[in-house]
């Protein structure tokens, strides 16, 4: 076995264990443990608990919301990465920290600060509501909520992609004469896409189940800006352990596809990039 | 070479396991005299129990001669009676509704019967649903009838995942079955309306009372009378409390957990800790914090505080929980159509 399997770096078969043992401790015995709970329940009783006109209107407005945010995100995250990889100012430093604060930040006190905030009495509420536009309690405040969610997974997906970017090109393709435009076109984008999109699709897989924040900001009226989270709690909560399942199996499979469809995405990239 | 390190791992972890296991054995042999006890409560009874605690303490030792310790847990009814029967060790639980509590029976941790273990069906204080206004009452609400008025926004929690606010709902629901004389459509179509009139659907208690409050949301806060008694205490000089004409008696319930206290062997403290909320001093103290005292007695030395005149109707005019349950609030019950078109 020695021979066959000699590495160069060794403890391969110990930090392989320990993988594998995480990997399945803490993702995916608790993920089957969702597929077990719901398939207590037969086909027709799944269907008709995820197509309940509440549960659809729930998946609408968090699909939406999170798209919404996820996209903002992907754009506002670029120029943030940008901004930080690119230039020096005074406070770089602590401003790259910031970003990662929504992180570390419990969710609930960063709902309610926003909430306060953008309600209709708060401070940038007041302003909005001069033009008739309300924040909190809409599905503008939780698409407000998830962009504060879900900003680092940009940023950090797309900071180490532009550190390692060499200015040589761009200064070669401004030599030769390309404009401003077209050397951010053909050069920056290309490499940042592919780090864009992972930023997007964790950013959109961790909004789908945002609960914490959201639940404040919302108004969680019926068919209007309840969340698909808040109906598996209020399913919990009627000791309904099945539905809330169900419905939970319908968001955590289209997390799984987005983060599926990013990653191929991001390999077909690499090939044709040749790298 | 990696059976050693693997070894050398498995040392480490036993030497620590053991190290703690030690560490345990010696706390526990001296905490002897002091007994500790955990009370898994819903939102608005912080102020109650750790007041309550307090002269529990003092009780205790002067009974008993020893020191006990309370720990307080406090999150929405639902959710605390879900963790309870999870497996979070309670040794007594005061939840806002005899359904949760029966949620906790139901996982086998208590005992059937538990309603009669105390007195008044295990519930020692009351309280009801009244309106918090703003100051001056601009919206002139007085009654049910005035809150489903055009223009009027209402703010109250979201009967699904909020144990209080099902007392809000029924409330409701009560004055309308008296006002239509109990024409079901009737009272349908004046529910839906009240509902129409909800501008933010919390998820909990504390969560609507700070929509209104902080955050300034709406016209009237449909509250239980202690939350709205704590607002007013908080802001005197922006609210007013309006007592409707018919409202619900809402009776928080009491148990203890039978399976916790026979493991942990605390059985006598946690139904000493129970049976002491009847005390006139405990009742006195459930007064002054704004629940109505189970003990007409005590109640009526609050008559200056409470408005006695209004008209309660209990969970039993709804046939229980178990009934009121599976027809306002089940998936697709009556909470469900009210928002259905």
């Amino acid at each position: 076995m020695k021979k066959a399997g000699k590495r160069v770096i060794p403890g391969f078969g110990l930090s392989m264990g320990v993988t594998l043992s995480m990997v399945s401790l803490i993702v995916i015995i608790p993920l089957a443990s969702l597929v077990i709970f719901t398939s207590q329940m037969s086909l027709s009783e799944i269907w008709e608990t995820i197509t309940r006109e509440r549960v659809l209107a729930s998946f609408k407005v968090s699909f939406i919301t999170a798209f919404v945010a996820s996209l903002v995100n992907a754009v506002m995250g670029v120029i943030l990465a940008w901004v930080l990889v690119r230039y020096d100012f005074p406070l770089k430093r602590i401003v790259d920290g910031l970003i990662e604060l929504p992180f570390a930040m419990p969710t609930a006190v960063a709902g309610i600060a926003l909430t306060s905030l953008t309600s209709d009495k708060g401070l940038v509420g007041k302003f909005f509501a001069n033009f008739g536009i309300k924040i909190a309690y809409t599905r503008i405040g939780i698409t407000v909520a998830l962009i504060f969610i879900g900003i680092p997974f940009v940023v950090r997906a797309v900071q180490p992609v532009l550190e390692k970017l060499d200015p040589a090109y761009e200064e070669a393709a401004g030599v030769m004469g390309a404009s401003r435009s077209r050397i951010f076109r053909s050069i920056i984008l290309p490499e940042i896409l592919p780090a864009a999109f992972t930023g997007f699709g964790l950013a959109f897989g961790r909004c789908l189940g945002e609960y914490g924040s959201v639940v404040f900001i919302a108004g969680n009226k019926p068919f209007e800006t309840e969340i698909t989270p808040l109906i598996i709690m209020s399913e919990l909560q009627e000791y309904d352990y099945s539905s809330a399942t169900a419905i939970a199996l319908v968001m955590l499979a289209t997390a799984f596809l987005t983060l599926f469809l990013v990653n191929l995405i991001q390999a077909r990239n690499t090939r044709i990039l040749g790298r | 070479m990696n059976k050693k390190i693997i070894s050398a791992i498995i040392a480490i972890t036993m030497a620590g396991i053991s190290v703690f296991t030690g560490c345990g054995s010696k706390a526990s042999s001296s905490d002897k005299e002091k007994v500790t006890l955990t009370n898994v409560s819903y939102d608005p009874t912080r102020e109650l129990y750790s007041a309550y605690n307090e002269i529990f303490a003092q009780h205790w030792k002067e009974i008993k001669g020893q020191d006990i310790e309370i720990t307080q847990s406090h999150g929405g009814s639902g959710k605390q009676a879900l963790e309870v029967a999870n497996g979070l060790e309670a040794d007594v639980v005061t939840l806002a509704l005899e359904y949760d509590v029966k949620a906790v029976q139901d996982a086998g941790l208590i005992e059937e019967g538990w309603v009669n273990e105390f007195e008044k069906d295990s519930s020692p204080y009351t309280s009801t649903i009244v309106f918090l206004v703003r100051k001056g009452n601009p919206k002139n609400i007085h009654d049910w009838d005035d809150i489903v008025k055009d223009g009027v926004g209402v703010i109250t929690p979201n009967p699904k995942t909020s144990g209080g606010a099902r007392w809000n709902y029924l409330a409701a629901w009560a004055y309308a079955d008296k006002k239509f004389s109990g024409d079901e459509a009737q009272i349908k179509d004046f529910v839906k309306k009240l509902y129409k009139n909800v501008l933010v659907l919390d998820s909990g208690a504390r969560g609507a009372t700070t929509t209104f409050v902080e955050n300034g949301q709406g016209d009237v806060l449909l509250a239980w009378e202690n939350e709205a008694y704590l607002s007013i205490q908080d802001n005197p000089d922006d609210y007013e409390i309006v007592t409707p004409s018919i409202s619900i008696l809402a009776q928080p319930s009491v148990a203890v957990v039978d399976s916790v206290v026979d493991k942990r062997g605390t059985r006598e403290a946690a139904t000493e800790y129970l049976s002491y909320l009847y005390s006139d001093d405990a009742q006195r103290l459930a007064g002054k914090n704004y629940y109505r005292p189970s003990n007409p007695d005590i109640l009526n030395e609050f008559a200056d505080v409470f408005d006695l005149d209004v008209n309660l109707v209990t969970i039993e005019d709804f046939g229980g929980w178990d009934n009121a349950q599976e027809k306002h609030f089940t998936d697709g019950g009556i909470f469900d159509q009210i928002y259905e078109n």
